[in-house]
């Protein structure tokens, strides 16, 4: 007869009095596989840590945002925010999709027209922009936001220098009754500053302005926000209409859309709190719509979600470490990713899964990541199964910015791995070597050498 | 390492400390652990028993069970 399945010795103190009225889950269900794909066999196959992007739910994301905003509205367009993922297989999924780029610095745009998107239909955002990048966007016709005064004026006198005639939009910031409230980025709509700027433009003969741009805030909970920040830009697309007889060619509201993750602090889980796509759907077309523009001046409404369409495609796999008990009782289980890999777990309560099925009990934990340093926790407190050394975890939601964002700092960054639609992978990042990691370093000749034996 | 007397203890894992108060819950395992240490068994037979039985590395147990008893102890359940 074989033996019985082990499972570490646990104690827990029965606590009364502050009961959780939502209760705590008591069994998890291990997540086995990921689009039809054994989560062990790609550990054993590309190694641990590994991010992991589902091609399906990248496309299903898309259609379903597109179909939401077409069936409310006839002109939409979805420009892919490159700084969200800019994966170039991730990109290519977008643009397969019928999506613009979306980038806010010259790198990024460089990636774009790598990526063979034609220059009109890349959208030039970002604070940062040289005066040789800004004379490649007006010579490729691409979409250039302007986001200060100094950007405008170097515009119009390169546009002069060099005989060009450049698509911009203005970047307008605005009270749109949330806080904080994002006023770094553009001009102001509220003290005129917008209104100046688009004069200038219009005024200048070598800038044409073709549109209106705002970008509100990031993981907005608010749909009404977006009803006043549309309502803003309608009030001054309107204005331009009837001051210069000038029909604005779109409004572009930006990103913002959160995804379902759990932001740090908040009570309830994301998937119970955040508004639905449709919600901010109704509230930026209803009030285009009722705004009362002719049926042919209505602008074409440009959207840069990043993290809503991509976030929840996205998975990291790690592996358990070590497990240890901290001085006040407190379980650890230390992991073979950290705040350097999984960067967005400085903002988000990620969900965790584990891979191995687990009996009933569970116990509280923080799970760190594998830095020696003393910010590197991935939870602060999470209930588990009890985790072992060599279990698989799963986390969830991770396809926003960890991609971009990640640090390369003390660990090197692992293999990146697409699902494709037929469930084949395919590595799109291969993981970093210290050989790549010192391709750029140089080292002078008197310091090629030591003495130490 | 012992029990202390007047620890109550149920076959389901229920385990009650009357001189604190405090109520427990412990796992299959930790309840035959609490059932051999109510018997006196030294340590040497608990991990024989243990690892008779359960699919597990003794040294895996040793570090789980160290890890538990330590636990026992910061409950006041050991003597």
């Amino acid at each position: 007869m074989g033996k019985i399945r082990y499972e570490r010795p646990i104690i827990q103190r029965m606590n009364t009095g502050f009961m959780n009225k939502f209760g705590t889950r008591t069994e998890f269900e291990p997540v086995t596989n990921i689009e039809g794909v054994s989560v062990k066999s790609l550990i054993n196959q590309y190694g641990s840590p590994l991010f992991v992007i589902s091609e399906k739910q990248i496309r299903r994301n898309y259609q379903n945002a597109t179909r939401i905003f077409k069936t409310r509205y006839p002109k939409i367009q979805f420009a892919w925010s490159y700084k969200t993922n800019y994966m170039n297989a991730v990109c290519q999924v977008f643009h397969q999709e019928g999506a613009w780029a979306e980038v806010v610095s010259g790198f990024e745009y460089e990636k774009a027209l790598g990526n063979r998107v034609p220059g009109n239909k890349i959208i030039f955002n970002g604070p940062d922009k040289t005066d040789e990048q800004l004379i490649a966007a007006a010579r490729n016709n691409s979409l250039i936001h302007i986001d200060h005064y100094d950007e405008l004026y170097s515009l119009i006198r390169l546009s002069e220098e060099n005989n060009l005639r450049p698509r911009v939009a203005v970047r307008v910031n605005m009270d749109t009754g949330i806080y904080p409230k994002w006023d770094r980025f553009g001009f102001n709509f509220e003290n005129g500053q917008a209104w100046n700027a688009i004069t200038r433009i219009i005024n200048s003969e070598n800038l044409e302005l073709v549109g209106l741009h705002c970008h509100i805030g990031t993981f907005m909970l608010s749909p009404l926000a977006y009803a006043t920040a549309t309502s803003k830009l309608c009030e001054l697309t309107w204005s331009i209409k009837e001051k210069f007889n000038k029909t604005l060619q779109y409004l572009d509201l930006g990103g913002g859309f959160p995804s379902m993750n759990t932001l740090k602090g908040a009570y309830l889980p994301g998937s119970d709190t955040v508004p639905s796509i449709d919600q901010f759907a109704d509230a930026i077309t209803d009030v285009i719509l009722g705004y009362g523009f002719k049926q042919g001046d209505l602008p074409l409404l440009i959207l840069e979600s990043g993290r809503a369409l991509i976030d929840d495609a996205g998975y990291l796999l790690g592996t358990v470490i070590a497990t240890k008990r901290l001085s006040d009782g407190r379980r650890a289980t230390i992991l073979d990713f950290g705040v350097n890999t999984l960067f967005t777990s400085f903002w988000y309560d990620h969900k965790v899964s584990p891979v191995e099925s687990f009996g009933k009990h569970t116990e509280e934990m923080v799970l760190y990541g594998p830095l020696c340093m003393n910010i590197d926790i991935v939870r602060e407190s999470i209930t588990m199964p009890l985790l072992e050394k060599g279990n698989h975890l799963v986390v969830h939601k991770v396809g926003a910015y960890n991609m971009s964002q990640w640090m390369q700092f003390i660990t090197l960054r692992p293999n990146i791995v697409l699902i494709d639609n037929e469930n084949n992978t395919h590595v799109i990042r291969k993981a970093e070597t210290l050989e790549y990691l010192e391709l750029n370093e140089q080292v002078p000749e008197h310091l090629k050498q030591n003495s130490l034996k | 390492m012992r029990l202390k007397k007047n620890i109550a203890t149920s076959d389901e894992g229920f385990i009650f400390n009357p001189g604190t108060g405090d109520s427990f819950s412990t796992n299959e395992i930790g309840t035959e652990i609490i059932s051999l240490l109510k018997e006196n068994k030294p340590q040497e037979i608990i991990i024989e028993t243990i690892c008779a039985k359960y699919d597990v590395d003794q040294n895996q147990f040793e570090k789980d069970l160290d890890d538990y008893l330590s636990q026992l102890k910061d409950y006041t359940i050991l003597e």
